[in-house]
C-alpha cells in the first residue's frame, strides 16, 4: 500500500475517533445519575465534589475542557472505581491483564477454529462436518455467560481442578476458554464456508489440468484463496479479544478491561468511561486498517484507493 | 461405431458414460446421465467440433475425456492406450484444455507469469531460471500478449486477453490435442473471431488437434473438419462438416441448423424456421427409447420403445434415427 494512502487512511481513522468520543461523551452525559449520587454524602458535599471536577459547569464546557486535556495526553482522574488513579495507569495496567489473556484465547480460536473449518469444508456432509458444524452451532448461539456457569459448575464445583475466579493458579483457563468459544466457532462456520466457495471455483480445474497433484491444488491453491475473507473477521476480532470480553472479565472477576468497561457504566465515572470507550474504539480502528493493508497483500484484486 | 480409418486416431472414446449421483431426500439415489453411452474418434490435427444446447453434456464430455471428472463407464483411448486406470500426470503434457469462462478460470492470486509459469514447473519443463522466463515471455507473444504483462493479474486483463492467458497456460506444456470448452462464448463478438482465427493459426503451426466445443453453429462451421451433435448425453449425429451443414439428418440437427442466422435478410425471409419445441428433457428421467422423441415432429411408437443406434448414412455420416 502506498504511504500516502496509509496516511489518508489514518487521518480518516482519527476523524472517526473525534466522532465517537463525542457521541459518547454526550450520551454518558444523558444518562441520569452523576458519578456520585451513591456516596452517602450530604447534598452539600456533593455539590462540592461537583464542583472540583467541573461536573457543574455546562455540558458543552466539559467536553472542550475534556478534549483540550486528551490533546495534551491528559485523561484525568477515576471519580469512583479508583479514586484518583490515572485513567492512562487503569487502562494500561488493564489492558495488560486483558492481552495476555486475549492472545492466548486468539490463538486457540484460529488454531482450533481454521484448521476445524477446512475439515468440514474439504469433507462436507461427511460425519465430521456434521458432528463440527453442530458443534460450532451450539458455541455461537450459547450465551458466553451460560457458558461460563456450566464450566464454572463442572470443573470448579464438581471436579474441584479450577479455581472459580481469577487471580489464583489456574485461573486464566476457564477465562481463555469463555473468551475463545465464540470465535472459535465463528471462525469454524466462516473458514468452511469459504473453503466450500473456492472449491466450487473453476481456477482449481485449471490447475488439475495443468497435472497439479490433489493435495497441491487443495493446500495450496484453494485453502490459500479461502483464507481472504477470514482475515476481514480476525481484524476486529483482534481488537476485541485483546481488549477482554466484558462478560468472561465480568464473571470470572478478571481486573481487564472488559470489567472496568461495564462498571464505569454502572458507577457512571465518567473518565474511566471516555477512557475505556477510546482504548477499545482506537483498537478497533488500528486493526481494521492493519487488515486493510494485509488484504490487499494477499488479494491482488484489492484496489487501493 | 466402426471407423474405417486404419489409422489410430490421436483421441477416441468408447461408450463413455458419466453419470452424476444426486440425493433426493434421505435415501434415494438418482443418477444426472450427463453423458450417455457415447462413442467417437478424433485423428491427429484433426478438429472435430461438438455441439448442443446448454446442459446437453458437452462440458462434462470434455472434461471427462481429460479425466476431470472420472468417467462412469466406457474407455478412453489416447493414441491406442486406455486412459481410464492410468495415472493423469503424464497425460497433462499431451492432453490440454482451454476453459469457457475466462474470468472464473484464473486463480486471481497469481500474475501472468505465475499462472504459465506453474504449469512448466509442474510438467518440469521449466528448465532455468532464464529459461523459465523466455518460455513464458514466448508463449504470452504466441497468444498475442505483450511482455509488459509478465507480472499482471488476471483482474487487470479484458476477457478476451484472459482467455490468451489460458491458452498461453494451456500451450505451455506443448500439448498435442486441445480441449477448447466453449472457448469464445464468454467474449465479445469482434474478440471471438480474434480467439478463433489464433486457435486457427496455433493448430497450423503447432500440429495441434481439437475437440472444439460450442453452441454457436456458425463457429463450429467455421473451424471444424467434423461435427458431432450431442442431445441429452447421447451422440445423434456425426459427421464432415459440410455434409451436416448441407445435409442434415437428425431432425434436432436439422432444427439446430434452421436456428442460424442468415445474414441475407432476403434468404432470411424465404426460409422456413423449424422451431424446437418444449424443453430439453431432464437428464435425471431421460425418456424411454429415443432420447429427442419429446421434441420431434417425427416421433411415433417405434421411437418411445427402442432407441436408435447411431448408424452409417454413408461418407461417415452418422445418425440415430428411427424415421430419417
Amino acid at each position: 500500500m502506498k504511504l500516502h494512502i496509509i496516511l489518508k487512511r489514518i487521518g480518516f481513522a482519527l476523524l472517526s475517533l473525534f466522532v465517537i468520543i463525542t457521541i459518547t461523551f454526550f450520551l454518558m452525559n444523558i444518562i441520569p445519575g452523576d458519578p456520585f449520587m451513591s456516596d452517602r454524602a450530604t447534598a452539600e458535599t456533593r455539590a462540592q465534589l461537583m464542583a472540583k471536577y467541573g461536573l457543574d459547569q455546562p455540558v458543552y464546557v466539559q467536553y472542550f475542557r475534556y478534549l483540550i486535556n486528551l490533546l495534551h495526553g491528559d485523561m484525568g482522574q477515576s471519580y469512583v472505581l479508583q479514586k484518583g488513579r490515572d485513567i492512562t495507569t487503569i487502562v494500561v495496567d488493564s489492558f495488560k491483564v486483558s492481552m495476555s489473556l486475549g492472545i492466548r484465547a486468539l490463538i486457540l480460536a484460529i488454531v482450533i477454529g481454521v484448521p476445524l473449518g477446512c475439515i468440514a469444508g474439504l469433507f462436507q456432509n461427511r460425519a465430521g462436518d456434521s458432528a463440527i458444524r453442530v458443534f460450532s452451532a451450539i458455541g455461537i448461539s450459547v450465551p458466553g455467560y451460560v457458558i461460563a456457569a456450566i464450566l464454572m459448575l463442572i470443573f470448579a464445583v464438581n471436579l474441584k481442578v479450577l479455581p472459580v475466579s481469577y487471580g489464583k493458579p489456574g485461573g486464566e483457563v476457564m477465562p481463555i476458554i469463555v473468551l475463545a468459544i465464540g470465535p472459535t466457532c465463528y471462525l469454524i462456520r466462516l473458514t468452511r464456508a469459504s473453503i466450500l466457495e473456492v472449491l466450487g471455483q473453476d481456477f482449481l480445474e485449471t490447475e488439475r489440468a495443468k497435472g497439479m497433484s490433489e493435495n497441491r491444488v487443495i493446500f495450496v491453491h484453494a485453502l490459500k484463496n479461502s483464507l481472504i475473507p477470514i482475515i476481514t473477521y480476525i481484524g476486529p476480532l483482534t481488537a476485541s479479544i485483546l481488549t477482554g470480553g466484558f462478560v468472561a472479565e465480568s464473571v470470572f472477576n478478571v481486573p481487564g478491561l472488559g470489567r472496568y468497561f461495564v462498571q464505569a457504566v454502572s458507577a457512571r465515572d465518567y473518565t474511566l468511561i471516555m477512557g475505556t470507550t477510546i482504548f477499545y474504539a482506537a483498537m478497533i480502528i488500528l486493526m481494521n486498517l492493519v487488515c486493510d493493508i494485509l488484504y490487499t497483500i494477499v488479494d491482488p484484486r484489492m484496489e487501493v484507493d | 461405431m466402426e471407423e474405417t480409418n486404419s489409422k489410430t486416431p490421436l483421441l477416441a472414446v468408447e461408450h463413455l458414460k458419466k453419470y452424476f449421483e444426486i440425493r433426493q431426500g434421505f435415501s434415494k439415489k438418482l443418477f444426472v446421465h450427463a453423458v450417455d453411452d457415447v462413442s467417437f474418434s478424433i485423428q491427429k490435427g484433426e478438429t472435430l467440433g461438438l455441439v448442443g444446447e446448454s446442459g446437453c453434456g458437452k462440458t462434462t464430455l470434455g472434461r471427462t475425456i481429460l479425466r476431470l471428472t472420472e468417467p462412469t463407464d466406457g474407455k478412453i483411448l489416447y493414441n491406442g492406450t486406455c486412459i481410464n486406470d492410468v495415472d493423469m500426470r503424464p497425460y497433462r503434457q499431451k492432453m490440454q484444455i482451454v476453459f469457457q469462462d475466462p474470468y472464473a478460470s484464473l486463480d486471481p492470486r497469481l500474475t501472468v507469469s505465475a499462472i504459465i509459469g506453474e504449469a512448466l514447473d509442474i510438467n518440469g519443463k521449466a528448465g532455468s531460471k532464464q529459461e523459465r522466463q523466455e518460455k513464458i515471455l514466448h508463449l504470452m507473444k504466441l497468444v498475442g500478449l505483450s511482455e509488459n504483462f509478465y507480472n499482471r493479474y488476471p483482474h487487470e486483463f479484458s476477457g478476451g486477453q484472459r482467455q490468451r492467458i489460458g491458452i498461453a497456460r494451456a500451450l505451455a506444456v506443448d500439448p498435442e490435442f486441445l480441449v477448447c470448452d466453449e472457448p469464445v462464448s464468454a467474449l465479445d463478438v469482434s474478440i471471438q473471431a480474434q480467439v478463433i482465427n489464433m486457435l486457427e493459426e496455433l493448430q497450423k503451426s503447432r500440429h495441434l488437434t481439437y475437440l472444439f466445443i460450442a453452441h454457436d453453429l456458425s463457429v463450429v462451421r467455421h473451424i471444424s473438419d467434423r461435427v458431432a451433435v450431442l442431445y441429452l448425453g447421447h451422440l445423434v449425429e456425426l459427421a464432415p462438416c459440410d455434409a451436416l451443414y448441407r445435409n442434415p439428418i437428425h431432425p434436432y440437427t436439422d432444427m439446430l441448423l434452421s436456428a442460424v442466422p442468415i445474414p441475407d435478410p432476403d434468404e432470411s425471409e424465404k426460409r422456413k424456421r423449424k422451431i424446437l419445441q418444449g424443453e430439453i428433457p431432464s437428464p435425471i428421467n431421460p425418456p424411454s427409447g429415443c432420447p429427442f422423441r419429446t421434441r420431434c415432429p417425427y416421433a411415433d411408437d417405434e421411437c418411445a420403445a427402442s432407441f436408435p443406434e447411431l448408424t452409417d448414412r454413408g461418407g461417415g455420416h452418422f445418425a440415430a434415427c428411427h424415421k430419417r
